[in-house]
């Protein structure tokens, strides 16, 4: 009887796959089609339909209109800082648990999982009263002041980015080897701080991204909350405009989608610059 | 008891009542290159997690150049570590990745930027500190790997199959570099492979382990030609393993299909026990020169390797392989031919049958 070690020869790779046929390829482009039809018509009409505000004429004085409007700039600065600062939040308390989990603690990971979506399930109004009955009584008064709403409002914001944010950052986090790089810093001397700054942040930037993006875009017009708390933000203010103005509100739309595309291209340009180290 | 400049004492690890590693012994001496042998799941890579402070003993100390480190953390240890799976920082470039260690630890640009200099030298990458990680070959990622792991002067460095993800000819290439560059920075090192061949290659000492044990230790040439058990026997090169009967224990024959086989030394056991005579395929011959035992049988099957040819030769129930050395004046034997083999008493050893 003969025992051997020698490596087994490998198995045949499995076959190459046929090209996709004519036909799927001529069903793709027509639900392209109509699926560009379903986004580009509405914004296209409502474009239209923002450059009729002087009679006979097609023109932008709806726009001049709008940033005339004393308003409009002071609601729509304090929507994008709220935003933001709502996104850093939720970005502190959301790496470095997904991290966590991911690492140590696979087990838990439907449990966080759940929890990050109950946002989704509460409705706004029931969320806000909650909130309001919870943090506007004594001894804790967080709603006596416009400021101190403000705070509450953008801890809100960040718990309502939970969802989008916890799931971009999980995707991100299989996507790359969590176990090895930590290892592999950690054997090099470096503390957990260290590899959070260092090792993860940087290599979730597109993952990060996508989260951010998705809650800056609910954020940035959030209406029930915001009146609730009595806040003077873009949501509210466009609500007003709905009510008495006619072509406003189509051009404060079509202003709104044109920051986040330009966002949205202006972060992308940056990622992919950025290559530092 | 400690002499070592790595001594492992009693080391256990269990997972939720699931032993992985038990009773593992073991002192390094400084300068040592010492291998981790043994099949998939026998315990080597938590051994070596436990000595980068990984994972922690269920029982056992961890000793490091006089300190017990049993519990220290890993980032404590100055120990460079070698992954599988490289691991190296996909934002940082080669030279950021090989700097990384001493960023940490807060040294000047300077002293980084002389010394990511340095090991590029040593992997002779000397131009690639600007390349990203994913510009790499995985040959070359590993070398970084390596690079980043000595950038830190480590006291101990751990390779855990670092050369398992590579193809076959770089993986005998960087094999040879692993040792060139352990020789030349005389680190203590402890590397941990399934792969025999590696084991045999690099080590001044291996452990061979099995389901948690340790099976033997010892050089290259103590496991490979005096295995303690027949699993090292059996794992560690190519063997030929013959049921047998013991025939006079007190001069060393056995009986094989009622011919008597000459075994060099006395047998440790009594007359007409069941026993398997073990030899390996270099040592048996085609012909009649090769030794005073003699078996014949029929050519099973032949196989062109290259430098040897190796001959399968059918006993009955058993069988014999056998290595010959190529030259191009060899006459190929032909499968299905009457052969005669023979091999030289001292070419044999006996062990249980298990
Ligand atoms: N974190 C863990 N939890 C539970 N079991 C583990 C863990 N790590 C390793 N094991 C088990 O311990 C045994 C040894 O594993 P390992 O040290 O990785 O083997 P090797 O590196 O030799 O292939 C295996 O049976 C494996 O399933
Ligand atoms: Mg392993």
């Amino acid at each position: 009887m003969t025992i051997s070690t020698a490596p087994a020869p490998l198995a045949a790779g499995p076959p190459v796959s046929a090209a996709p046929a004519r036909g799927s390829r001529l069903w793709s482009w027509l639900a392209f089609l109509v699926v560009a039809l379903y986004f580009v018509l509405p914004l296209v009409a409502t474009f239209y339909w923002s450059l009729r505000a002087e009679k006979g004429v097609l023109g932008f004085e709806a726009y001049r209109k709008l940033f005339a409007d004393a308003n409009f700039l002071p609601a729509f600065s304090e929507s994008i800082v709220n935003a933001v600062l709502a996104i850093f939040l939720s970005l502190l308390i959301i790496v470095p648990t997904a991290y966590w989990v991911t690492l140590r603690l696979p087990g838990l990971r439907p449990v966080v999982e759940f929890i990050t979506l109950l946002p989704f399930v509460i409705p706004a109004v029931v969320l806000v009263f909650g909130l309001i009955r919870l943090y506007g009584r004594p001894p804790l008064l967080l709603t006596a002041t416009y400021g101190s709403s403000r705070v509450v409002l953008v801890c809100v914001y960040a718990a309502i980015s939970f969802p989008y944010m916890f799931r971009s950052v999980d995707n991100g986090l299989r996507a790359m080897d969590v176990r090895g790089l930590t290892e592999a810093a950690q054997g090099l001397g470096a503390g957990w701080g260290t590899i959070l700054r260092k090792v993860i942040f940087p290599n979730l930037r597109v993952a990060l991204l996508s989260g951010a993006l998705l809650t800056f875009a609910i954020v940035i017009g959030e209406l029930t909350i915001a009146l609730f708390m009595a806040q003077h933000t873009l949501g509210p203010y466009m609500a007003e405009l709905t009510r008495s103005k006619v072509y406003e509100p189509s051009a404060m739309a079509i202003v709104a989608f044109a920051i986040t595309w330009a966002a949205m291209g202006m972060i992308a340009y940056i990622s992919r610059e950025r290559k530092q180290m | 008891m400690s002499g070592g400049f790595l001594t492992l004492e009693g080391v256990r690890k269990e997972f939720k009542g699931k032993l992985a590693v038990d009773r593992f012994d073991l002192e390094v001496a400084p300068g040592e290159f010492v291998s981790f042998l043994g099949p998939s799941g026998c315990g080597k890579t938590t051994t070596l997690r436990m000595v980068a402070g990984f994972e922690h003993p269920s029982a056992g100390t961890v000793r490091l150049a006089g300190k017990d480190v049993t519990f220290a953390k890993p980032n404590e240890r100055n120990i460079g570590m070698v992954f599988q799976s490289y691991a190296l920082f996909p934002n940082m470039t080669v030279a950021g990745n090989i700097g990384f260690g001493l960023r940490v630890r807060k040294e000047s640009a300077a002293a980084r930027e002389r010394r990511v200099a340095e090991l590029l030298e040593l992997i002779h990458l000397p131009d690639k500190g600007k390349s990203y990680p994913y510009e790499l070959s995985g040959g070359q990622q590993q070398r970084v790997a390596l690079a980043r792991a000595l950038a830190i002067r480590p006291q101990l460095l751990l390779l855990d199959e670092p050369l398992s993800a590579l193809d076959a000819k770089i993986r005998v290439e960087l094999r040879s570099e692993i040792r060139r560059i352990q020789r030349e920075l005389g680190i203590t090192t402890i590397y941990v492979t399934h792969d025999q061949e590696e084991a045999l290659s690099l080590s001044d000492r291996i452990v061979v382990m099995s389901a948690g044990q340790m099976e033997q230790v010892g050089t290259p040439f103590e496991i490979y030609n005096f295995p303690k058990t027949s699993f090292v026997a059996a794992f560690v090169g190519t063997l030929n393993q013959l049921h047998c009967t013991v025939a006079d224990a007190g001069s060393g024959a056995v009986a094989f299909n009622g011919q008597t086989i000459r075994v060099g030394s006395p047998i440790q056991f009594a007359k007409g026990t069941r026993v398997l005579m073990m030899l390996r395929p270099e040592e048996l011959h085609l012909g009649e020169e090769g030794g005073d035992n003699r078996l014949s049988g029929k050519v099973d099957t032949v196989t062109f390797l290259g430098g040897v040819v190796r001959v399968r030769v059918g006993l009955g129930d058993s069988n014999l392989t056998l290595d010959i050395l190529n030259e191009r004046t060899l006459r190929l034997p032909t499968v299905g031919e009457q052969q005669t083999l023979s091999f030289p008493p001292h070419a044999c050893w006996v062990m249980a049958e298990n």
